[in-house]
């Protein structure tokens, strides 16, 4: 399905990132090495506090990396000699809790990238901006506030957002973790279709298995602190997908292949949390 | 997006409570001439038989009742010197408020956004901030040419500190988030300070100055009666509402003292809806929370 994307393409190369607050270094990213094609949906799954997002703080240029190198279309963002990349319009991050402006209308929150980047005029963008909003079905929410709206439709927001910048990348860190179960399904599918309406590189942290094989290409699972891959998993169910998909005997197949390893990992970061604690 | 309905109930309880307080205040200090015993005495006898001398406690009969209040208040109300008296006290506020304002915003958003403005001006602006604004009255008396400019300082400082604090604190706890947001869409640093630090500043600037101006009211009335107004001693004229009811104590109108108190709520109950209106204004996102 991604076959027509040719941006995006992302080399994790041999990073490693050490947290040093008082000399008691700590391992986050153990020699991570992962290749996410252009176009891909690639899923991170690993338990929570086990240094996805270290990885994707990196990606954004958020923050330094200790060794290693990441490369965007062969072009590097940070390495050994450039531990910091620099945050930019070409990869956009949707947070976990959202960071839509509150004292912005959601019109006004979608309008903000192409606004500071000035290519276009207000008029132009504000056109764009409506388009864009009502093919992820959030016509009539324009002029609302952020917080007058369900965190499901926020969230849609906040990826409308994201695509208004026309990124290469799209970093999501568990989006829909604060949401019930039935707006998440809701929720996945209206990702999917904006997905196949814009096709870029999606970077996308869950601790969630079936949600990893339901949406990804490929899926990543992740040690627990130190982070790297432990398993990496190309799922064979084409795309466009629906919810049938969740139902489906390869579906089930694949999460007993994986679950397995998810499983170990989350009584790894269980016993390592005790051990803190 | 439900706009919300003039609540009734809300103002029906309201006025109850206030009709109710005036009643039993009436009632309170009419009851010597009514019943030929005010209706603290039982109490007083017990309070007596406890061993405490009568002659300390107090008695709500010493108080003017409503009735004499009113009375009195018709009396003032077609004096110019009254209103003069509001009108003193509300520019000194307005002035010492609006000095805050200008002085204290811009110097509190620079010292949450400058680590440098910050370690030069917040260890001087915390080691003055406890000194109370009436512990000024007399070295700004010295210090300022005229004493109308002496009372509007001291009031300036009662809101100065309190919406400093509010900036520099609200500032500080913007989310994170929303500067790595703006920054990955391409945001200056003027960006940043215009579309993320200053709507995000608002709330806290709200109400830094609804405490501010309430201050700002009891600092104006204390400073007036201190300073002896201002003006001519022994009028009413030009000393503000402080000086109004100090005067009315020195000339043993106790009714007026009270009219006085009143008059002071009123102007900062009005001054505080006024506030509080401009500052539902200025932050629509917070209106339909």
């Amino acid at each position: 399905m991604s076959a027509q994307t040719t941006r995006g393409a992302i080399r994790i190369d041999d990073v490693v990132k050490i947290y040093d607050p008082e000399g008691a270094a700590v391992m986050a990213v153990d020699h991570c090495s992962l290749d996410i094609e252009a176009g891909e949906i690639c899923m991170i799954v690993g338990p929570s506090g086990c240094g996805k997002t270290t990885l994707l703080n990196a990606i954004a240029g958020f923050h330094e990396i200790t060794s290693g190198r990441i490369t965007l279309d062969g072009e590097v963002l940070c390495s050994t000699e450039k531990p910091k990349a620099e945050p930019g319009s070409d990869r956009i991050v949707v947070f976990q809790n959202g960071a839509l402006f509150p004292w912005k209308s959601n019109l006004e929150n979608v309008a903000f990238g192409p606004m500071m980047a000035g290519k276009l005029t207000k008029a132009e963008v504000k056109e764009k901006a409506l388009s864009m909003m009502a093919d992820a079905g959030l016509a009539g929410v324009e002029h609302n506030y952020p917080g007058e709206v369900s965190s499901g439709v926020r969230r849609r927001v906040e990826i409308v957002r994201a695509l208004m910048n026309d990124p290469k990348v799209l970093l999501l860190d568990e989006p829909y973790r604060a949401l019930d179960s039935l707006t998440k399904s809701v929720m996945h599918e209206a990702l999917l279709e904006i997905y196949y309406k814009n096709k870029v590189t999606i970077f996308f942290i869950t601790h969630d298995l079936e949600e990893a094989i339901f949406l990804g290409h490929k899926v990543a699972i992740m040690t627990s602190r130190p982070c790297k891959p432990k398993k990496v998993l190309t799922v064979d169910i084409p795309h466009p997908r629906d919810y049938g998909v969740l139902t489906s005997k390869r579906f089930r197949e694949l999460i007993e292949e994986t679950s397995d390893a998810v499983h170990e990992e989350a009584i790894k970061a269980f016993k390592a949390g005790e051990k803190e604690g | 997006m439900a706009s919300k309905k003039f609540n009734y109930k809300s103002l029906a309880r309201g006025l109850i409570s206030i009709a109710l307080f005036i009643v039993l205040w009436e009632i309170g200090s009419r009851s010597k001439q009514w019943l030929g015993a005010d209706i603290c005495s039982p109490l007083r006898g017990v309070l007596a038989a406890l061993g405490f001398k009568t002659a300390y406690l107090p008695w709500v009969g010493a108080v003017p009742a409503p009735t004499e209040v009113v009375r009195a208040w018709a009396g003032v109300v077609t004096d110019l010197g009254y209103w003069h008296s509001w009108y003193m006290s509300s520019s000194r506020v307005a002035a010492g408020f609006i000095a805050a304002m200008l002085i204290g915003i811009p110097f509190g958003l620079l010292m949450a956004v400058n680590r440098t403005a910050y370690g030069m001006g917040f260890p001087v602006f915390e080691v003055l901030r406890p000194i109370p604004p009436l512990a000024w009255v007399p070295a700004s008396i010295i210090f300022w040419p005229t004493q109308e400019m002496s009372i509007a300082f001291v009031t300036f400082l009662g809101a100065f500190y309190t919406i400093v604090i509010n900036v520099v604190g609200g500032a500080r706890s913007i989310d994170g988030r929303f500067f790595q947001a703006a920054e990955s869409m391409g945001s200056s640093k003027a960006d940043i300070f215009r579309r993320i630090i200053l709507p995000g500043t608002l709330p806290s600037i709200v109400v830094g100055s609804a405490v501010g101006m309430g201050i700002t009211w009891e600092v104006v009335v204390a400073a007036e009666m201190i300073s002896g107004g201002g003006s001519q001693v022994g009028g009413t004229g030009g000393g503000g509402l402080g000086f109004f009811i100090w005067n009315s104590y020195v000339g043993g109108s106790y009714e007026q003292i009270v009219v006085g108190m009143i008059s002071i709520g009123i102007a900062g109950f009005i001054s505080s809806e006024l506030l509080r209106g401009l500052g539902k204004y200025v932050t629509p996102w917070l209106r339909l929370r």
